[in-house]
């Protein structure tokens, strides 16, 4: 009776090991993971954490940049998202993980002058060490992850594009994010909880 | 009066001659490569091709920096490989509006002389997993595939002109 039950415990301890490793490897959250909470530089200089704040269901985190012509595309979206959701308690966390000296206009001083520009009404990041963008797996700008609270811990409910047309706004069939965004808060499953869409690789640090 | 305003004809005639001297000089040049633009079947021609061809189908864009640094390895290994079916093909990524005001123009000055041609297909989503399903979106991004020999290798990063020579040799020989 005693040997099965070490077994089985061997076993998942090792099938835990596994996954950890392979996702590791691969590098990232899938739908439905945990995320983990940051502490980043905002660009009015406060740092900011997740788990602060307390008001929120959950977070549209997207991980954008300055420079990327497919993240400027969507610069305009994104403000509408926040606009839109905030309110709702998903309000948009802009990450900016490309390295400054590959991107030098991906600077934090350009970042304060980016977000001053174009008014954005929601936080904008600095990550600067890129280990919050390699934790979540991001591989281009923009990249979204939606985040829902549940507890403590905020898990992943979506991965992807924001919507289907990233050239022409009015061309637009699929809003990804906001069918998400939409079932999330009627306490619905997101129906397509994964897309892609083509961007700008992130600018890692040459050594990495 | 009447002199000075003949005067600034004649420069302006002059003006038009030097501008239509330029232009066709410039569709001259042009005409080195044509950029078709096409639609997903396209695509899938070179994707699912049963000859005996290695194709590396290139993902880039006029905008994305590491691509266009990355672009000369791939020509340099077309020319390498001329005269064997080694096949490179350059994908923009770049917006259909853009074709002849950034894509030929960029074509034609690097006198480009890899396939290149522009893919028309906003909806990304549709398409990313066809090419392969390890592909997050980013570019630069290269598929080396050859389904006669069943060889594939996917590359979601910039390639030097090493790394494509050592893959080719590696992962393409003849003598699998």
């Amino acid at each position: 009776m005693k040997k099965p039950y070490y077994f089985l415990l061997l076993l998942s301890v090792f099938t835990l090991l596994g996954t950890s490793a392979y996702k590791a490897a691969d590098g990232g959250y899938q739908v439905g993971d945990t995320a983990s909470d940051f502490k980043l530089k905002n660009v009015n200089g406060q740092l900011i954490s997740l788990r602060d704040q307390k008001e929120a269901k959950g977070f549209i985190v997207t991980f954008t940049c300055n420079t990327c012509p497919y993240a400027k595309l969507y610069e305009d979206r994104l403000i509408q998202l926040h606009q839109k959701y905030a309110a709702k308690g998903y309000p948009v966390i802009a990450i900016n993980p490309n390295d400054v000296t590959v991107s030098p206009d991906d600077s934090y001083a350009q970042m304060q002058k980016r977000s001053k520009d174009k008014n954005f009404p929601f936080v904008y990041l600095y990550d600067e060490t890129q280990e919050v963008a390699k934790k979540y797996g991001a591989t281009r700008t923009p990249h979204v992850y939606i985040l829902t609270r549940s507890g403590q811990d905020l898990k992943v409910s979506y991965i992807g594009a924001i919507d289907d047309n990233s050239g022409d706004p009015t061309k637009v069939q699929k809003r990804y994010v906001e069918a998400a965004l939409d079932n999330l808060l009627t306490g619905k499953a997101v129906p397509q909880a994964s897309t892609k869409a083509i961007g700008c690789t992130i600018k890692w640090r040459n050594n990495s | 009066m009447k002199n000075s305003a003949f005067m600034s004809l004649r420069r302006i005639l002059c003006l038009c001659f030097v501008m239509v001297g330029f232009l066709l000089t410039g569709s001259a040049v042009a005409q080195t490569q044509k950029v078709p633009m096409v639609k997903l079947p396209h695509l899938q021609k070179y994707l699912n091709s049963t000859s005996d061809t290695t194709y590396i189908i290139n993902f880039w864009a006029t905008w994305c920096k590491p691509c266009i640094e990355e672009l000369p390895n791939f020509e340099a290994l077309q020319k390498q490989y001329a005269g064997q079916p080694v096949q490179v093909v350059l994908v923009s990524m770049d917006f259909a509006k853009d074709l002849e005001k950034k894509v030929v123009p960029f074509v034609t000055r690097h006198k480009l002389q890899s396939r290149v041609f522009l893919l028309d297909e906003p909806d990304q989503n549709a398409w990313i997993d066809l090419v392969d399903p390890s592909w997050s979106g980013a570019i630069p991004a290269t598929l080396f595939v050859n389904n006669a020999r069943k060889q594939r290798l996917f590359v979601e990063k910039p390639i030097t002109l090493a790394q494509l020579q050592d893959y080719m040799t590696s992962k393409f020989s003849k003598t699998p």
